[in-house]
């Protein structure tokens, strides 16, 4: 039995060749046009907001290496939580939820930034920042597949441990990080862009691929729509499942040497309530919180919109206050907006295009 | 079948072996041994006068739980000024994470029954009924910089001076904007948690030196104490203001992420004064190669200087130096302003 007919019968929607007449490739077709179509208003939305801040602000942005610099600054404001975001949107898919993110980035910062591990360089910190960021993950996963646990409750005990442990090994202090590689990662750039981007394009990158070419991904979504099915059509759950919470520690070990690249320093309080950023960014980039249901390209969106709204406020001198009531106000738009219209006019074009069809 | 079998253990016996041996290497990098921290305490060496061991004295003593440097040097402070006196007893409770936390903490301190309870309390006004609760129990309260609503709640409190702190940073900013001869300075301030009263007051005494001079912030972003914070919150205020001429951050920990932003902006063409005074920054000033030209401070070598109070307190003396014979009850700490010039004095006050 070959894995895309495992999928295919778990979940007819999401699969690459399904068993079937032209019924199941339309609503295969309405799926995939939804996502995009949701996405298009996302750049719409994206669009919106930088036409809003190039209004409010014409000095500002009648200074063409000044919108250029604008335009990067936005993207190394997404590119840590985008990282997170990626592994976020994969466990989400599959069906779980991810609390310790912020806390997994703050304890591989601070892991791979105390003096010992700083003498071993470069390759060290990486090293350590990777290895420790997918064994909180892969706890977690074994916690949540094997020990049965919910994923609200083993990640939120996490959040809470990993803090706690990150405190304790840096002693509450800040950690700076006087490797000249790692902190350049954040100040040099690379044709005008900093390298800090060209990582986020990286690990977004991977993250489509991983998820809409591979049978990976199509077992991560097979998973999240109907875990049963899944598993009555043969793909280990328990195993994929504990994967996936890996797969989010390995994002978040990436996110924490751009962290601490970006600050320079890390400390057990970075990462603050990066868990929230990196689920609403899923969110309000389509991706459905039961599971079965998401776009890496909507989340990345989703990070992007949450930073230009940032850079929007901060442009116009308005309070955070403010920015976070309008943060939440997106939140519930867009989900509004994705329950109701959507779905509405997608299968209304749909029936129409059947109807004209036959 | 049976190949993949052998494949699959051989395979989990690799990443077995992978996972330990990281394991071991990983442990051995939790290590921070090279920075030990120094505690700024009053020296007790010469112990005459009311340094001279007296009374034993019991003091209870309760901070928030650490995540940034400040709160972390108030908690060390306050035990190495109790060490230093060979009279007293220190006790220390966990505070935990919220006012909660600490309200329950400290019920089982004055089960302990100290003579003198040292508190910085999550939110003066959330745990001013401990103070009334034990001060009513005959344990004198002496509250560490967040301060109580009620004056029966306490019996000293010494705190920090936020006010002072956005008045000296102001002062810097429009002495050095008038020897430049800057007539109209862009002026951007990155401030604390903004939902923290201390932050308000900060701001506060800013804005109100910065328009006697007839001087305005332009452009102001709250960050939340933390590096990555400060970093993220710079970054943005850089681009908002393309062009400065100087730039208060109230934290010098959040300090690291600001002139990292600062560094890889490439920007330079303005002067920033930092806040709080931590070692770090002192260095950075004195080594005088980034925008960072002075701090303002606001010591947490207060916790030092509250345990020596409490222990004065306790053993029923007043400050030898005033003509008083009891601690007078209210102290605040004169914010003083470090620069290149008087950076060596305060190194060692560094936290």
């Amino acid at each position: 039995m070959t894995l895309s007919e495992g999928t295919g019968l778990a979940v007819p929607g999401a699969a690459t060749e399904p068993p079937g007449g032209a019924a199941q490739k339309r609503s295969w077709a309405g799926e995939s046009s939804e996502s995009v179509v949701r996405n298009l208003v996302l750049v719409g939305v994206l669009v919106a907001l930088i036409v809003i801040g190039a209004v409010t602000q014409p000095e500002l942005y009648s200074d063409s290496t000044w919108v250029w610099n604008n335009m990067v600054s936005i993207l190394q404001l997404a590119s840590v939580v985008g990282v997170v975001t990626v592994g976020m949107t994969f466990v989400i898919i599959g069906g779980g939820i991810d609390l310790s993110v912020g806390a997994i980035v703050a304890l591989a910062g601070v892991w791979c930034t105390t003096l010992a591990t700083q003498s071993y360089g470069t390759i060290g910190m990486i090293f350590t920042a990777i290895v420790v960021g997918v064994s909180v993950g892969l706890i977690n996963g074994v916690l949540i597949s094997y020990g049965r646990l919910v994923p609200f409750i083993a990640t939120l005990a996490m959040l809470v441990s990993a803090r706690g442990l990150a405190a304790a090994i840096s002693g509450k202090q800040t950690q700076i990080s006087s490797n000249a590689f790692i902190n350049s990662l954040a100040s040099d750039r690379v044709l005008g862009v900093p390298l800090l981007v060209y990582i986020l394009a990286v690990v977004a990158v991977a993250g489509w691929v991983l998820l809409n070419r591979t049978t990976f991904g199509r077992r991560t979504v097979a998973v999240g729509g109907n875990a049963e099915a899944a598993r009555l059509a043969g793909i280990d759950v328990k195993r994929h499942t504990m994967l996936l919470y890996g797969l989010s520690g390995l994002c978040c070990g990436i996110a924490a040497i751009m962290l601490t690249s970006q600050a320079t320093s890390a400390q057990a309080a970075m990462g603050n309530l990066y868990e929230l950023d990196a689920i609403a960014a899923a969110i309000i980039g389509g991706t459905l919180l039961s599971g079965g249901r998401g776009t890496i390209v909507g989340s990345i969106l989703g990070v992007l919109i949450f930073a230009t709204i940032t850079n929007l406020f901060a442009i116009n001198g308005l309070s955070t206050e403010a920015q976070n009531m309008v943060k939440g106000g997106i939140i519930v738009a867009a989900v509004l907006v994705q329950q109701f219209r959507f779905k509405s006019v997608t299968q209304f074009i749909a029936r129409n295009r059947a109807t004209t069809t036959s | 079948m049976e190949k993949t079998n052998s494949d699959l253990s051989r395979r989990r016996l690799l990443f077995g072996g992978a996972a330990v041996g990281a394991g071991a290497l990983l442990t051995a990098c939790t290590s921070n041994e090279a920075a030990p921290t120094t505690a700024q305490t009053k020296d007790t060496g010469d112990a005459q006068g009311n340094a001279a061991p007296g009374q034993k004295v019991v003091i209870g003593f309760s901070a928030p739980a650490a995540d940034h440097g400040w709160i972390a040097a108030i908690t060390n402070n306050a035990k190495a000024q109790a060490q230093a006196y060979s009279d007293v007893e220190f006790k220390s409770v966990e505070a935990g994470a919220d006012a909660a936390a600490q309200r329950a903490a400290l019920s089982t301190l004055i089960g302990q029954k100290p003579t003198v309870i040292v508190l910085l309390p999550h939110d003066g006004k959330e745990l001013n009924s401990f103070g009334l609760e034990a001060m009513a129990a005959g344990i004198p309260v002496v509250n560490l910089d967040r301060a109580f609503p009620d004056a029966r709640a306490y019996r000293t409190q010494i705190k920090g001076d936020n006010y002072g702190m956005g008045v000296a940073a102001a002062d810097y900013i429009i002495t050095q904007m008038k020897v430049k001869g800057v007539t109209a300075p862009v002026i951007g301030e990155i401030a604390g948690m903004d939902e923290l009263e201390l932050t308000q007051e900060r701001s506060k005494g800013f804005s109100d030196t910065l328009a006697a001079a007839g001087f305005k912030v332009a452009n102001r972003r709250a960050a939340r104490f933390t590096v990555d914070s400060g970093q993220q919150e710079a970054a943005q205020l850089l681009q908002a203001l393309p062009k400065m001429d100087a730039l208060w951050n109230h934290d010098d920990d959040q300090g690291v992420g600001v002139l990292a932003a600062i560094n890889q902006a490439g920007r330079s063409e303005f002067i920033m004064v930092g806040g709080a005074g931590s070692k770090q920054a002192i260095e950075t000033i004195q080594a005088d190669n980034t925008v960072l030209k002075a701090t303002v401070t606001y010591s947490p070598s207060m916790a030092s200087s509250a345990i020596s109070l409490a222990r004065l307190i306790g053993q029923n003396k007043g400050m030898s130096d005033l003509v008083e014979l009891q601690v007078p009850k209210d102290i605040v700490l004169a914010s003083e302003t470090i620069t290149k010039g008087n950076a060596s004095a305060y190194a060692k006050l560094g936290f």
